[in-house]
C-alpha cells in the first residue's frame, strides 16, 4: 500500500469504479434503516424482472450495537458501500476483486478468501447465498446472491456486494479504532461521530420514550398497510422502514420480550411481503419500463398475465 | 487403446464443508454411470479444491461393450402360415428388433417351436458416452442450492468453466452458457488460465499454476507445514481434524504461518481464547510442553509466502480486536457478583408462555430436592446440587456469554470458581447442559448429573404443559435431545428413574415451595412418559435390539428408564432358551385373560375358599413366590416367571377360568391379574413374537 486513503477518498474511488462498471450512483436513502439492503434501491429493485445496477453509500443504524462511542469497533451507525447488479454478472467476483485493487489492496500482497456465509433477514423475508470476504482474516465485505426477497423468489438474481466502510478503512489506514480514521484531510471520524455515537447510545438504551415508540410502531404499521392497499408502494415502504427502526429502538431499550420480539418481526415480515407484491404489480402496470428488450418485455407482461 | 478422460467443474468458491461430500458424490455418480453404460475403466481419481471438482478416469475402453443376445419371438405356428409365409406378427417382431424375417431361426421349448433372432448391438464409442456426463453433473445435489443471473437451474455455486478432455480431444457439451473446453483456471491470484494439451497433464499443469488439486496431498502438506512450525518453535499443536478439513477446503495453495498475541490476554480463560482462535478465525492454537496455552497461533494462507508479513500482521490485528473485546467482558463481568447476575435473571424470559429464567431455577431447585432424596445422594452431593440449582443460569447475563454464546456453562463454571463457589457447584453448572449432542459427553459428577436431569425434566414438563409439543421435524426447543439426555444420564449413572412417579413428585414439590408455573403440568405426565419412552425405543433400535422386545418393554407398566433397558437385556438374553416359547405363551395367556377382569376387581384379594382344584392353590403359591422375586430385581423376576410355567400349564389344564359361578370366576380373574401385573413389570409380553 503506497498511500493511505481517507474515508471519503475510499468512497470516491468506489463510486468511480462501480460507475465505470455500469452502476448508477444513487444517494443514501433518507429514512432510517439497519442496512443498505433495506434501501428501496436494493430491496424493491431486487424484486421483479427489471434489470438494475446501482451503487451507493448507506449510513446504517443499529441501536443495539451502540457503545457510547467507547468501543473501537462497534457503532450505533456505520456506513456501508452497497453495490447491486441484476442480473448478477458472470464476472462479479472479478469485478469486486478489481475494486480492492483500486483501493490499493493487491491480492498478491494479502490473503483474500471467500468464506461461506448465507445471509438472511427474516424480518424482511429475505434470504441469499454467498460469502463473507476475508482480508488477512478480517471480514470486509458481505457478498450475496439474493434468492428470496420480500418472500418472493427472485428472477433474475441480484448480486449484492456490501463493503463495511469503517472496517475497510481501518485496514487501509492501519488504525485500531474507527474513531482514529481520517474522514477527510485533517478531520477524524471521531471528530464527526463520537458525539452522535454517545448521544444515540444514551438515547437508545436509557432515554427513549417507550410508550411513544410502541404507539408509533402501531401507527406506522397501520399507515403502511393502508398505503399498500392504495397501491402507493413507496410511501408504504417508508412506513415499513420506520416500523423496522422503531422496533430496533424498542429492542435496544430491552422493552421487547422474547415472544413479543417474534411477534413484531412477523408483523414487519408480513408488510414486507405485501409491499413486495404491490411493487411488482405497480411495475407491471407501467409495463416494466427498465426492460429494454421489447420482445422480452412483451413476453414478461404476457407471462405475468398468465399467472 | 486405453484412454484417459478429465472432467473438471469450475465453480465460484464452494462452502468448505461441501467440498469433500461433493467430490465423493461426483465419483460415485460417474462410476455408476460408466457401469450402467457398460464402459470399462481402471480408476477414477478425484480432485477437489474450493473452486473445482474434477475426476480423472484412466484405462477407459474405446467403446461400450457390445450387446449380443438371443431374443424370443412368437410361436412358429403364429409366425408362419401353412405355406411358410411370414405373418404380420413375425414381421413386426423382427422390425421391432431392427432386423428382418431373414434373421429368424427356430428353437424348441417344451415341445413348441418358437421364433428366435440373434440380436447384436455394437457399443457406442466412448466419446459419445462421456458426453452424457452432462446429466451427471446436473443431477448433483447439495445441502444449499442457489440460482444466479437469469438462470433457473440450481447448484451449489455458479458454474464458471468446464473441462471435458478425452486424451487430447474436447468432449463438447454445455450447461447453461458454459461450454466444455480444454482450458482450466489456476489460482485466483497467483495463476492464470491455461490450456491442457491432454487430460493426463491436469494435476501437473495446475501445480504450475499454484493449485494443488489433490485434496489429500494438500491436506498432508498443510499438516507438514504446521508440524514444522510447531517443531521449530517447540510448540505442541494438536491438529484438530475437523479444522484441518475445513482449512484444506478454503485454500488451493497452502502456506502455514505463525502469529502471536500479547501475553496479557492469557489471563482470559483458555476456552475463550480457543473459541476465538479456532471457531472464529480458523486458527490452530499451540501449547507448551506442560500443556499451557501459548500466546501464538498458526493459520494457513491461500498463497505463497510472498509478503507474508502483511498477512501475519492483519490476522494478528483481527485476533487482538476479538481478544480485546473478550478481555473487556471478562473484566466487566468480574466487577459484579453472582447474586447480581442471578437477580437479573428475573427479567430474562425462559419462554414467554412459561416463566422467567429465575422462576425456572426455583422449579429446578424443587426438582433437585426430590431427585436427591430419590437417589439417596450423600449430604455433600445434595448440598452442591441444591446450591448449583439456585444460580446455575447466571452466566447467561454475563457480557462474555452475550458475546460468546457457545461458552454458556463453561463461563458459568469459571465465574462460579472466581466467585468462591464450591468446585462441585461450579462443575455442576458447566455439566448441566450435557449431553450437548445425541452422543455428546455426559455429566461426570453426581451433582452435575442431577442438575442436568432436573433442568431437562423441567423444560419438557413445562413446554408440554404450555402446549409446545414437538411434532414431526418441528422441535424448535430441542426437547427430543433433552429427553435423550435424561435417558442417557440415567443409564450412565445406573439410576432408577420411574418417570411417571417422579413427575408427580416434582409437581407436588413445586406446589409446596410455591414455585409451580401457572400451567397444568399434571395432565401432561402420561404424554411426557410416552415422549421419553419414544427416545428409549430409538436408542434400543439403534442398539439393534429385537423389535418385538422393544415393543414389549416400552408397553409394559413401568416408566422407569433404567428398568426398560434392563428388561430388554433380560428378554434378549433368554430369547434363545429352550423354554422361552412356553414361558412367554403361558404368560401371554395369563395377561390376555386378566384383561377380561372387571375394573372393580383391581383391589380384590384371592379367596382360597373358592378354589375348586389343587392347581389353583399351587398357582396362588407360585404367584406369591414371583411377587417375592420381583422385589429382588428383574433377573429374579424373570427366573421366577420361568419357573412358574409348569404350574400355569397345569392350572389351565385343570381349571376353566370363565366359570358359570360369578364368584368363582372373579376369584380366578383376580388371581390371574396379580400374576399379569407382575409380568407387566417386565414388559407387555403379549408383544413378543415366539415361533
Amino acid at each position: 500500500m503506497t498511500e493511505k486513503l481517507s474515508m471519503q477518498a475510499i468512497i470516491l474511488k468506489l463510486q468511480q469504479y462501480w460507475s465505470a462498471q455500469g452502476c448508477m450512483l444513487m444517494q443514501a436513502y433518507d429514512t432510517e434503516k439497519g442496512a443498505g439492503t433495506m434501501s428501496p434501491y436494493t430491496f424493491l429493485r431486487a424484486i421483479g424482472p427489471e434489470p438494475w445496477n446501482a451503487a451507493y453509500v448507506e449510513p446504517s443504524r443499529r441501536p443495539a450495537d451502540g457503545r457510547y462511542g467507547e468501543n473501537p469497533n462497534r457503532l450505533y451507525q456505520h456506513h456501508q458501500f452497497q453495490v447491486v447488479m441484476k442480473p448478477s454478472p458472470d464476472n462479479i467476483q472479478e469485478l469486486y476483486l478489481n475494486s480492492l485493487r483500486e483501493l490499493g489492496i493487491d491480492p498478491l500482497e494479502h490473503d483474500i478468501r471467500f468464506v461461506e456465509d448465507n445471509w438472511e433477514n427474516p424480518s424482511m423475508g429475505c434470504a441469499g447465498v454467498g460469502w463473507e470476504v476475508w482480508l488477512d482474516g478480517m471480514e470486509i465485505t458481505q457478498f450475496t446472491y439474493f434468492q428470496v426477497v420480500g418472500g418472493m423468489e427472485v428472477d433474475p438474481v441480484t448480486s449484492e456486494v456490501t463493503y463495511g466502510l469503517e472496517r475497510l478503512a481501518s485496514y487501509v489506514q492501519d488504525v485500531n479504532s474507527v474513531f482514529d480514521l481520517e474522514w477527510a484531510d485533517g478531520v477524524k471520524y471521531g471528530d464527526i461521530f463520537k458525539e452522535p455515537e454517545y448521544e444515540h447510545s444514551k438515547y437508545s438504551f436509557e432515554e427513549s420514550d417507550q410508550d411513544m415508540l410502541l404507539r408509533h410502531f402501531d401507527e406506522f404499521e397501520a399507515e403502511a398497510k393502508k398505503q399498500i392497499a392504495n397501491g402507493l408502494v413507496h410511501p408504504a415502504y417508508d412506513y415499513i422502514l420506520k416500523c423496522s427502526h422503531t422496533f430496533n429502538l424498542l429492542d435496544a431499550r430491552g422493552a421487547v420480550s422474547v415472544t413479543e420480539r417474534a411477534g413484531y418481526l412477523s408483523r414487519i415480515r408480513n408488510m414486507a411481503r405485501a409491499v413486495a407484491r404491490a411493487f411488482v404489480a405497480e411495475r407491471k402496470k407501467r409495463g416494466f419500463p427498465l426492460v429494454k428488450d421489447d420482445k422480452l418485455r412483451e413476453k414478461l407482461l404476457a407471462d405475468e398475465e398468465a399467472k | 487403446m486405453a484412454h484417459t478422460f478429465l472432467l473438471e467443474i469450475g465453480l465460484e468458491e464452494m462452502p468448505a464443508h461441501v467440498v469433500t461430500p461433493a467430490i465423493k458424490q461426483l465419483v460415485k455418480r460417474t462410476a455408476d454411470y460408466l457401469k450402467e453404460q457398460r464402459v470399462d475403466y481402471d480408476d477414477i481419481k478425484p480432485f477437489s479444491t474450493p473452486r473445482r471438482l474434477a475426476v480423472l478416469i484412466s484405462g477407459l475402453a474405446d467403446k461400450q461393450e457390445d450387446i449380443s443376445e438371443s431374443v424370443k419371438g412368437p410361436a412358429k405356428k403364429i409366425a408362419q402360415d401353412a405355406d411358410g409365409n411370414w405373418s404380420k406378427a413375425a414381421i413386426g417382431f423382427t422390425r421391432g428388433q431392427g432386423l428382418t424375417p431373414d434373421d429368424i431361426t427356430f428353437k424348441e421349448i417344451k415341445g413348441t417351436e418358437y421364433v428366435y433372432v440373434d440380436k447384436f448391438i455394437a457399443g457406442e464409442p466412448v466419446a459419445s458416452v462421456l458426453a452424457g456426463l452432462r446429466d451427471i453433473i446436473m443431477a448433483m445435489t447439495f445441502p444449499t442450492m442457489m440460482k444466479w443471473s437469469t438462470h433457473h437451474f440450481q447448484y451449489i455455486r455458479p458454474i464458471r468453466w468446464m473441462v471435458a478432455l478425452l486424451d487430447d480431444q474436447v468432449i463438447p457439451f454445455s450447461i447453461l452458457d458454459v461450454t466444455t473446453g480444454r482450458s482450466t483456471r489456476g489460482h485466483r491470484f497467483l495463476g492464470k488460465e491455461i490450456d491442457l494439451a491432454t487430460a493426463a497433464d491436469y494435476e501437473e499443469n495446475l501445480t504450475s499454476q499454484f493449485v494443488i488439486a489433490d485434496a489429500d496431498k494438500r491436506k498432508q502438506l498443510i499438516k507438514q507445514q504446521i508440524d514444522k512450525l510447531a517443531a521449530d518453535n517447540d510448540w505442541t499443536v494438536d491438529v484438530d481434524a475437523g479444522l484441518l478439513e475445513e482449512v484444506n477446503n478454503l485454500v488451493e495453495w497452502p502456506t502455514a504461518f505463525a502469529g502471536s498475541f500479547d501475553d496479557k490476554y492469557l489471563t482470559i480463560p483458555d476456552e475463550v481464547l480457543i473459541t476465538s482462535m479456532r471457531d472464529h478465525q480458523r486458527f490452530f492454537y499451540a501449547r507448551d510442553a506442560n500443556g499451557k496455552l501459548l500466546p501464538v497461533f498458526i493459520s494457513v494462507r491461500n498463497g505463497t509466502d510472498h509478503d507474508l508479513q502483511n498477512v501475519v500482521a492483519g490476522n494478528e490485528k483481527v485476533l487482538t480486536a476479538r481478544l480485546e473485546d473478550a478481555m473487556f467482558f471478562y473484566t466487566e463481568d468480574q466487577k459484579k457478583t453472582i447474586a447480581d447476575f442471578v437477580d437479573r435473571l428475573k427479567t430474562v424470559s425462559f419462554h414467554d408462555k412459561i416463566s422467567t429464567m429465575a422462576e425456572k431455577m426455583d422449579r429446578v431447585k424443587a426438582i433437585v430436592a426430590v431427585l436427591a432424596k430419590h437417589l439417596n445422594l450423600n449430604d455433600a452431593q445434595t448440598k452442591a446440587a441444591l446450591r448449583a440449582s439456585e444460580i446455575y443460569k447466571f452466566d447467561l447475563v454475563t457480557g462474555m456469554v452475550g458475546e460468546f454464546a457457545e461458552l454458556q456453562g463453561v463461563m458459568g463454571e469459571k465465574y462460579a470458581l472466581l466467585g468462591g463457589e464450591d468446585p462441585a457447584v461450579a462443575q455442576a453448572i458447566r455439566e448441566h447442559y450435557e449431553p450437548i449432542s445425541a452422543d455428546g459427553a455426559l455429566p461426570e459428577s453426581v451433582p452435575g448429573a442431577v442438575l442436568a436431569l432436573a433442568d431437562k425434566f423441567d423444560s419438557i414438563l413445562t413446554f408440554f404443559a404450555a402446549g409446545m409439543i414437538p411434532s414431526g421435524s418441528n422441535d424448535p426447543y430441542a426437547l427430543r435431545r433433552q429427553a435423550t439426555g435424561i435417558v442417557r444420564i440415567a443409564k450412565d449413572q445406573n439410576w432408577a428413574l420411574p418417570v411417571a412417579e417422579l413427575a408427580s413428585d416434582f409437581i407436588a414439590a413445586e406446589t409446596d415451595a410455591k414455585v409451580a408455573p401457572d400451567l397444568d403440568q399434571a395432565s401432561q405426565i402420561q404424554a411426557v412418559v410416552d415422549f421419553i419412552k419414544d427416545r428409549i425405543r430409538k436408542i434400543l433400535r439403534s442398539a439393534k435390539q429385537r423389535h418385538d422386545i422393544i415393543d414389549a418393554v416400552t408397553n409394559g407398566s413401568s416408566s422407569d428408564v433404567l428398568r426398560l433397558f434392563t428388561a430388554a437385556d433380560i428378554l434378549a438374553s433368554h430369547a434363545n432358551d429352550d423354554n422361552f416359547k412356553d414361558v412367554i405363551e403361558s404368560l401371554t395367556r395369563v395377561i390376555r385373560l386378566a384383561q377380561k377382569a372387571p375394573a372393580e376387581l383391581a383391589d380384590a384379594t384371592v379367596d382360597a375358599k373358592l378354589f375348586e382344584n389343587d392347581s389353583e392353590g399351587a398357582l396362588d403359591q407360585g404367584v406369591a413366590e414371583v411377587a417375592a422375586a420381583a422385589d429382588k430385581g428383574l433377573n429374579d423376576l424373570y427366573a421366577a416367571l420361568a419357573d412358574i410355567q409348569p404350574t400355569i400349564a397345569a392350572y389351565f389344564e385343570a381349571t376353566m377360568v370363565m366359570d358359570k359361578n360369578e364368584a368363582v370366576k372373579n376369584n380366578r380373574l383376580t388371581e390371574l391379574s396379580k400374576l399379569a401385573n407382575l409380568a407387566m413389570g417386565l414388559g407387555d409380553l403379549d408383544q413378543l413374537i415366539v415361533k
